[in-house]
């Protein structure tokens, strides 16, 4: 479980990221963080293993004060995969790149042994197990990013723009990985601009504007109000904006599933059609 | 970082920023002349004192007095080394005149970390560019100088990323003995040197695709021109040479020690 309270964080330069945000994420949950550019969103969810510690306020891990414990201790249960896999990748191989933290957690070798086939086999990566990180190609380096975290299999994973320069077959498959997560009751939490891809997943959405929330909810709320969207220039995701513009039809304007929009208009077409 | 932040351009409009770069780097060559001439405790103290009005007209007293924060350490070894050497040299006893030597060259080390940290913080990289092409350095060294100054903050920032990626993964810093530590530190430079390698090629590739070194002869957008203020600064300069030069051929400076 994941509790800020009133966190307020300035950086060393002055400027003030985060003016008093308060949260509580339960075991389990699925949450996106969204927001402009700016808004204080990665520098938030660097508090939640002990990488940033409030200047105001606390985060409290399990119960624990994130500034009683050291970034390694918290990283044991709260995973961080960065948006830049170039940030982390610097081993020969894959499978010591996957290695490298169950190391530094001082892991038995047999048991790290397991842990690499099991995280290079979840990412489809096993072939590329003696291949350098740095010859794979962007996909794969963010694929082995994230195998490198899911490899000590974390209790609570974050993922800093996970769709940023993947296509779109990539996206499904992490959109499924994190459901396979969600159903061994993981709290994944999500940080992204790609309305899109939190249409699909439909998880809580949580809205940041210049360090602070503006809006805490259900993604089919929160995605289908053109006003609270507004507010962090997030434009509706396209399933959204259609219902939208058919409001006058008498249309529901909650949709953001393409399987409901679907079943929706063909029962509306059908009744205009008699 | 602190070092770094001492000598990092910020945009300040001031008399001494609005200068002209190459007058600002003869006078830096001035101090650094009048330094290595005089190895006395007074007219370093002197020279020291003289650039603090530079400094609060700029007004980069802050960010100054960090440069020499960081110049700190390295005063520290400078004063320990001089010491050091006349007490096993000297059969192990330190005469009154050499700690004042020992003081007077920590004092030159300062005063030369003083003026360059005063020239960076005042001018900016383009205005340095400039004033190595006007001063005939061909432009393609001209380029890559000011492109290196301009990466640094940009590099510092993608450190401060990767550690915080790598400690994500349980990596710790501040962990184990000496070598264990530089140790520690692989997995923060090779990504740090493969990125700065990656975007110096992207860099390379976006400036080939906008006519880079197209023509032998490039014009600039700002040309560099001496106003009242660098005549002025000029006059200084002189005043500081002509001065310095006096003084050594002709007054005998007393040592504190002697004063005292």
């Amino acid at each position: 479980m994941i509790e800020a309270e009133n966190v307020h964080y300035s950086y060393p330069s002055k400027v003030e990221a985060l003016k008093g945000v308060s949260i509580t994420i339960k075991d389990g949950e699925f949450v996106a963080i969204m927001g402009q550019n700016g808004a204080g969103k990665s520098t938030f969810v660097k508090h939640f293993n002990g990488l940033l510690k409030p200047t105001v306020g606390s985060v409290k891990i399990d119960g624990v004060e994130t500034t009683k414990s050291s970034v390694a201790a918290l990283a044991r249960n709260v995973g961080f995969v960065f948006q830049n896999p170039d940030h982390q990748l610097f081993s020969e191989t894959v499978e010591e790149e996957i290695a490298f933290a169950l190391k530094n957690f001082g892991l038995e070798p047999e048991i790290i042994e397991k842990r690499i086939d099991w995280a290079l086999n979840l990412l489809s990566l096993t072939q590329y197990r003696k291949t350098s990180p740095f010859l794979l190609s962007g996909g794969e380096r963010k694929r082995v990013a994230l195998a490198s975290v899911l490899a000590w299999d974390p209790k609570t994973l974050i993922l800093d723009e996970p769709t940023i320069g993947q296509d779109h077959e990539q996206k499904e498959k992490l959109r499924q990985f994190i459901m396979q997560l969600q159903t061994q009751k993981k709290t994944v939490v999500i940080v992204t601009h790609d309305v899109e891809f939190v249409a699909e997943c439909n998880p809580r959405v949580v809205l940041m504007k210049e360090g602070k929330i503006v809006a805490d909810g259900e993604g089919k709320e929160i995605l289908t109000d053109p006003a609270t969207l507004e507010l962090s220039s997030i434009v509706l995701p396209q399933i959204a904006q259609v219902f939208a513009k058919l409001s006058d039809l008498g249309l529901p304007k909650d949709i953001i599933d393409i399987y409901e929009a679907k079943a929706i208009l063909l029962k509306e077409a059908w009744r205009r059609g008699k | 970082m602190s070092v770094f932040d001492g000598l990092k351009f910020r945009k300040v409009i001031s008399p001494i920023h609005n200068l002209d770069p190459r007058m600002k780097f003869i006078y830096v060559i001035a101090i650094f002349v009048a330094a290595i001439v005089f190895f006395q405790i007074i007219p370093l103290l002197f020279l020291f004192v003289m650039q603090i009005p530079f400094v609060l007209l700029a007004r980069v007293q802050k960010q100054w007095l960090r440069s020499l924060r960081g110049a700190a350490f390295l005063a520290v070894v400078i004063f320990s080394v001089n010491i050091a050497t006349t007490f096993f040299t000297k059969g192990y006893t330190l005469p009154p005149e050499d700690i004042e030597r020992a003081v007077s060259m920590t004092l030159r080390f300062v005063v030369l970390v003083e003026s360059f940290s005063v020239f960076f913080l005042t001018t900016s990289p383009d205005h340095l560019g400039l004033a190595l092409e006007n001063s005939r350095v061909p432009y393609e060294f001209a380029f890559a100088f000011t492109t290196a100054v301009r990466f640094v903050p940009v590099l510092a920032e993608e450190a401060q990323t990767i550690m915080d990626a790598q400690k994500a993964r349980g990596l710790e810093l501040e962990k184990g003995g000496l070598l264990k530590r530089i140790r520690n530190y692989i997995p923060v430079l090779i990504p740090l040197i493969v990125s700065a390698i990656r975007r110096s090629l992207e860099l390379a590739e976006a400036m080939e695709s906008r006519a880079w070194g197209a023509t032998k002869k490039r014009s600039n957008l700002y040309a560099l021109k001496l106003h009242r203020g660098d005549y002025g600064l000029l006059a200084i300069i002189v005043g500081i040479l002509a001065v310095t030069v006096y003084i050594y051929f002709f007054v005998p400076i007393p040592t504190i020690v002697s004063l005292l």
